[in-house]
Formats: structure tokens, C-alpha cells, sequence
């Protein structure tokens, strides 16, 4: 069945969500890959989004596998391009209407008010794939204590992911 | 691509000369590498690679661009992209600049998506990525709170950060209708007061 279609109806449809980072559009995301089309299940996607973070670029170039289990290399390519291409469009416009747009009230209000609308879309997504990712007291330990380190110390991201790869290695491995 | 010469000239001057130079190929190169490169986020390494190394855009106009990202929909580092490669080359340099940024990370996925398909099962596989997400949820908790104490204006839009977690996480509302919902109410709530200060805006 071509699934071209609808991989871009809902990667177009998801961009204009992800309000304040890729996660916010995540618990739309779950429902429209896992639980409307299959084109993958709930682990997977937590899986590949995770991943992603060890990748350099944007955090959520895991919807090129998505796009290419569903549909193929043109399936990949086609959610890149209805993923990142609405919202470059919108950037494109808005960036150049920003000068104009710094003597309009309401721009600051809209600057507000979508700021704790994003947190909480963000907060949202991340309790989403937290409910996959902590399973138990080890997944527990190692998201807190990720989360600990992040807030008292500045480091790389990507080696706490790595360092979550390792523990879990360890506890995880079958014997 | 050079680094600038130590000239004398203060910074928006040693900005306008670098940037009356540059082409469409030396964007998409520079964003190509920081595509490549950037582990951990992108942000920092393009200011590293466009104000530090290139000197394509000062702070100021770095630290502005940065915020319209955030308010628009889209990824910070894509958002930036277009921004910076249209303030650079027009919309030829917002091309280059998205495309380079986004081609090394989406060829690994591809890659790695490939890989998980034949692999994902296998226990070894199974047990990293355990680990993996769970450092990944925790990464993103970090980053929601770091984003909420530096962009949240008032005490009172923690109030709209519950309000819309509920919506969508316990009531499944959907983003968009919570996003339309709460986001009015939001914007209404720091609606345009007069003050003294603002006295001339219109």
C-alpha cells in the first residue's frame, strides 16, 4: 500500500506543532506513527528519538527512519521535506516581517503567552516518552540522574546519553 | 571561510566585511559542518561557527534570531538556519543554510534506522537503548526546566504550563486545540499594557 501520502499529510501537519522544540509535537506523533498508521510501535519511536540524541544536526532527524520504514528512501525524503519545510517557510516570512513586527503591541503578548503554552507542550511531550522510557528503578536512576547532572553542571548532552547507553549495557545484559 | 584579520574596526564593521563576501557553497559548507559536528544541540556550535570562527552575524543580531525561533513552530536549529541564511543570502542562503544542517544527521538516521530494523531485537541492542531512553527522558525534563526559567515571564504561566500538560496529557485534547486554547488565553492574559516605558510605542 503507498503510504507516500500519508507520511506527508501527517509530518506536515505535525511541523506546524512543534511549538517550542520538536518535542511538543511528540504525544500527536505517538498517536498519528503508532496508533493510527503502524508504521512503527510506541518503543520503537522512543528508541529511535533517543538515539537521536546522539546524533549531531536537529533532534528529531529520527522521523527519516520512520519515513523510510513506511515508504522507502523516497519515503524519507518526503518527510524531511513535509517535516522541516512548512516551518522554514514560516520562519522565512516572519524573519523578514520582524522589524515591522517590533513596533506591534501584541507582539511581545504573543512572545509571552506562547512561551508557557511551548514549556508546557514540551513538558507534555517529555512525560509522553518519559511513561516509555522509566520502566522501573534503574530507568528511574538513570533519567534522574541525568536530570541532576544537567541542572548542576554544564556538560555535552550527547555523553550522558552515552553514559545511559553504558549503565543500561550493564544492568540490562542478559547474563 | 578565513578567519578575519585582527583588523582595528569594531565589530559590526569586521561583520559587514565578512559578509559582503560570502557565497550560496561557503553557507551550505558551513552549515554542513556544524550539522555534522553538533553533538548535544546545535545552538552553541552555531554561534561558535558564525560568530566566533566566520563573524557572519554579531551577538546582538544572534541573540535576537534566537528569539523568534523560539516563539515560531519548528526546531530551534532549522528555525536559526533559515534565519541566518536569509539575513546572509537571501533565500537562496536560507536553502543552503537548512538543507546543510539537516543532511549529515538525516543520513545517519537513515543509517541507523536501517541498522535498528535488522538489529533492534537482539538483547545487546535491547538493553543500550533501555539506558539510552531513559538518559533521553531525563535529558528532555532538564532542558523543559532550563526553557522555563529563562522564557517564562511571570510567576503566573506556570499556571498555563499545568494547565496545558493536563489538556493534552489527561484530558487528550490534542496539541492543536490546546495550543489554541491555552495559547489565547495566554497571550490574552499578558495582553499590551500602557506603560510608562512603552509610552511611545503606538
Amino acid at each position: 500500500m503507498n503510504q507516500i501520502p500519508a507520511l506527508i499529510r501527517v509530518f506536515a501537519y505535525l511541523s506546524i506543532l512543534t511549538v517550542g522544540g520538536g518535542m511538543a509535537a511528540f504525544p500527536e506523533m505517538e498517536e498519528l506513527t503508532v496508533k493510527v498508521h503502524h508504521w512503527l510501535e510506541f518503543h520503537q519511536l522512543i528508541h529511535l528519538y533517543s538515539v537521536g540524541q546522539l546524533a549531531p544536526g536537529p533532534n528529531m532527524m529520527m522521523i527519516v527512519a520512520i519515513g523510510d520504514w513506511a515508504g522507502g528512501i523516497l519515503g524519507a525524503v518526503v518527510v524531511l521535506i513535509a517535516f522541516f519545510g512548512p516551518t522554514a517557510l514560516l520562519a522565512l516570512i516572519i524573519g523578514r516581517l520582524w522589524a515591522k513586527l517590533e513596533k506591534w503591541p501584541w507582539r511581545q503578548s504573543i512572545q509571552d503567552g506562547l512561551a508557557s503554552v511551548s514549556v508546557g507542550l514540551l513538558l507534555a511531550g517529555t512525560l509522553s516518552m518519559g511513561k516509555g522510557a522509566v520502566t522501573g528503578w534503574t530507568t528511574g536512576g538513570i533519567a534522574l540522574s541525568v536530570l541532576l547532572i544537567m541542572l548542576w553542571r554544564k556538560i555535552n548532552p550527547a555523553l550522558l546519553v552515552l553514559g545511559g547507553a553504558i549503565v543500561g549495557g550493564i544492568v540490562f545484559m542478559p547474563k | 571561510m578565513n578567519d578575519a584579520p585582527a583588523t582595528i574596526g569594531s565589530e559590526k564593521e569586521v561583520v559587514r566585511a565578512a559578509r559582503s563576501k560570502v557565497t550560496v557553497f561557503d553557507i551550505f559548507l558551513q552549515f554542513l559542518i556544524i550539522g555534522a559536528t553538533s553533538f548535544g544541540g546545535v545552538v552553541p556550535y552555531l554561534r561558535e561557527g558564525l560568530i566566533t570562527k566566520n563573524h557572519w552575524v554579531d551577538d546582538k543580531e544572534f541573540v535576537e534570531l534566537l528569539s523568534i525561533s523560539q516563539s515560531l513552530p519548528g526546531l530551534n536549529a532549522t528555525n536559526m538556519a533559515v534565519l541566518l541564511g536569509d539575513r546572509l543570502k537571501g533565500w537562496l542562503g536560507a536553502v543552503a543554510g537548512i538543507v546543510g544542517v539537516c543532511l549529515p544527521g538525516a543520513a545517519i538516521m537513515f543509517a541507523v534506522g536501517i541498522f535498528y530494523r535488522i538489529h533492534g531485537d537482539h538483547a545487546i541492542v535491547t538493553a543500550l537503548l533501555k539506558g539510552v531512553a531513559a538518559a533521553a527522558a531525563g535529558l528532555l525534563l532538564a532542558t523543559v526546566i532550563q526553557l522555563g526559567k529563562k522564557s517564562l515571564a511571570h510567576r503566573f504561566d506556570l499556571v498555563f504550563v499545568l494547565v496545558t500538560v493536563l489538556a493534552v496529557n489527561r484530558l487528550h485534547l490534542g496539541v492543536p486545540k490546546t495550543l489554541v486554547f491555552v495559547g489565547l488565553a495566554a497571550i490574552l492574559f499578558h495582553y499590551p499594557r500602557q506603560t510608562a516605558k512603552e509610552g511611545a510605542t503606538k
